[in-house]
């Protein structure tokens, strides 16, 4: 990839631990099943949302709050394109790629984005704030093209309105 | 004539359709509650469910009431629902709208099944994508439990149950129902083999029921009005009423709800629905029940109709409803690369023959798109095909398979077109056969 690798996302503890309270939150997730290890993917999403990624120590950490190996937690992080295991910019964008809004100007919205920003796809802006993704179908094709903005949707997008978007996704 | 049924999706219009107040102002929970307050045998509801007809809509299309009766009688192990909300079959939107329109609607449904099947614990597992299913899913959750709908002892009836919201990560597999099983453990979500089939022996080991969030919904509808209602409703064999979802090249796009039966050409070109195609444009091809069914061509549209019999007529299959229209401005063989790179990314690698299979058929389709395809490459897709459908765990290599194959033998000449124009582009690397 040509961007520059990026800082480490937000949060002071980036690449760390999970703040206190929201360790506090999660404690009580692990309860919901007869086994803690259950709780891995709703856990590593709310620990990847506070710290922008899981890196390897954060994957200890979580592997000792559910009482498994790192490898366990590995295995499913690497699994799913919704963990991260390297470092994302400050907002991540996930353009949908699939047929239905390839048909109706993902493509080219697509493309915009990457000239935009100056990345490709997966890349990341010089600055941090931005990496670009594509994604797999995102469930709202009557309203293609559709967008993510921080895991947040957005629809029947075109480029003057996205560019809004990112202006305001300061 | 073709017209909406507003079951379903009957309070979507509402403000604040989603909230506990309306719901309940419009029936809910009644059903739920008469159930909990008669203690209605299970077994009862189960036979009712299955005498309604009701089929899956999560894309498989299984008898609903004929999977519950699958748990065994008398177990001694808990008992789980799960309700499959991972929705994202290419070309599906509509458990979507449920989640974020009427989540009551879901859980009351999620309280009979249970009540049926005789589970205390039931997990919704959504997409982390849907941000906004999930907020409204867990408010009305938490306004559920705040009424007294769930927990222990609900409403004095003796009945216990915990509903859990559950978040996957961004994969297409985790909606094959025994994937999910894995994705809810915390194990890598790849399929399981069947037997045991997950009736028998699902989540943490124990009978489980895995339903689509579409089915799930219908229950209290079905449980209010009776078998006999239900099944009266559009197509006698395969009963019921649908959210469709319609993408692509049509005028207005979106999602109506309409009972089982109609003409899917009806549904395009009606003024009170699609509209038609966009304008200056023909028909193309439509892929009627998500990306996993076989393409159909204008003349296929103009006989079709919506239900499992006719679907049948026509090789293809309603799957989840998701209905892809596509013009003639369409490169089909663009469009077959664009849904096999789905498949290639999101076939989990268990299986040789679907995590070889996939990437090859996107090299190959790559190739031709280049304007380096060779003459047997047609065959070689086909070939790869063969190698791929049945010979897995799963069903994602064969829905792969199927919209691959139909697409090659009808739009054949299209591919030859390509293989015989001259190159135009740098061979991609690595597509040798």
């Amino acid at each position: 990839m040509a961007a520059a690798t990026p800082t480490p996302a937000a949060g002071p503890q980036a690449g760390g631990a999970p703040s206190a309270a929201l360790v506090a939150k999660l404690t009580p997730l692990k309860a919901r099943y007869p086994h803690a290890k259950a709780a891995m993917v709703p856990v590593l999403r709310a620990v990847q949302a506070e710290l922008g990624w899981l890196g390897p120590d954060t994957q200890a950490w979580v592997a000792q709050f559910l009482g498994v190996t790192a490898l366990e937690v590995h295995e499913v992080v690497s699994f799913y394109p919704m963990l991260y295991d390297k470092p994302v910019g400050k907002h991540v964008i996930h353009v949908c790629r699939t047929l239905s809004c390839d048909a109706c100007g993902g493509k080219e919205l697509f493309e915009h984005l990457c000239s935009k920003l100056g990345v490709q796809r997966g890349g990341t802006t010089q600055d941090g704030r931005f990496t670009l993704k594509a994604a797999e179908c995102l469930a709202s094709c009557g309203t293609a093209p559709v967008v993510l903005i921080d895991n947040e949707r957005h629809e029947n997008l075109t480029p003057e309105q996205i560019d809004r978007l990112l202006e305001a996704a300061q | 004539m073709i017209r909406e049924t507003k079951l379903l999706s009957a309070r979507f219009g509402q403000p604040q359709s989603w909230a506990l107040e309306g719901f309940r102002k419009d029936g809910g929970y009644e059903t739920w509650l008469k159930v909990l307050k008669d203690k209605r045998p299970p077994a009862e509801l189960v036979a009712e469910v299955k005498a309604s007809g009701l089929k899956g809509r999560g894309g498989a299309g299984f008898s609903t009431g004929t999977k519950w009766s699958f748990i065994p009688k008398g177990t001694t192990k808990p008992v789980y629902l799960c309700v499959n909300g991972d929705e994202s079959e290419p070309g599906t939107f509509k458990d979507r709208q449920i989640l974020e329109l009427d989540p009551h609607q879901l859980l009351e449904g999620v309280g009979l099944t249970c009540y049926a099947i005789g589970a205390h614990t039931a997990y919704l597992y959504l997409r982390c994508e849907f941000a906004l299913g999930l907020r409204r899913l867990q408010a009305a959750l938490d306004e559920a439990y705040k009424a007294g709908l769930f927990g222990k002892n609900i409403q004095g009836s003796g009945f216990d149950l915990e509903v859990h919201t559950h978040i996957g990560a961004g994969a297409y597999i985790c909606g094959e129902e025994t994937s999910l099983l894995n994705s809810i453990e915390g194990v890598r979500p790849y399929p399981r083999n069947k037997p045991p089939f997950p009736a028998v022996e699902g989540l943490f080991g124990c009978p489980t029921i895995i339903n689509n969030v579409e089915t799930i919904a219908n229950i209290p509808h079905i449980l209010k009005r009776g078998a006999a209602w239900h099944a009266a409703l559009g197509n006698k064999e395969d009963p019921g009423s649908r959210l469709w979802c319609v993408s692509g090249h049509v005028k207005r796009r979106g999602v109506w709800e309409i009972e089982t039966g109609f003409r899917l050409a009806e549904l395009i070109d009606s003024p009170d629905f699609c509209g038609g195609m966009r304008p200056g444009r023909k028909l193309k091809a439509v892929i009627p029940g998500g990306s996993s069914s076989r393409v159909l061509l204008p003349d296929e549209v103009a006989v079709a109709t919506m239900d499992a019999p006719g679907m049948k007529q026509v090789n293809s299959s309603l799957g989840s409803a998701g209905i892809i229209v596509l013009d003639d401005s369409t490169d089909m063989v663009d469009a077959v690369l664009n849904l096999m790179r789905f498949y290639a990314h999101e076939s989990c690698g268990q299986c040789t023959p679907c995590r070889e299979g996939t990437p090859w058929v996107v090299k190959v389709l790559e190739r031709i798109m280049s304007g380096h395809g060779r003459a047997e490459d047609l065959d070689l897709l086909l070939d790869l095909a063969d190698n791929m459908e049945g010979r897995t765990v799963c069903a994602l290599a064969d829905g792969a398979c199927w919209p691959l194959v139909s697409i090659v033998q009808k739009f054949r000449a299209e591919f030859l077109a390509k293989i015989r124009a001259p190159a135009r582009a740098a061979a991609p690397a690595g597509a040798g056969a």
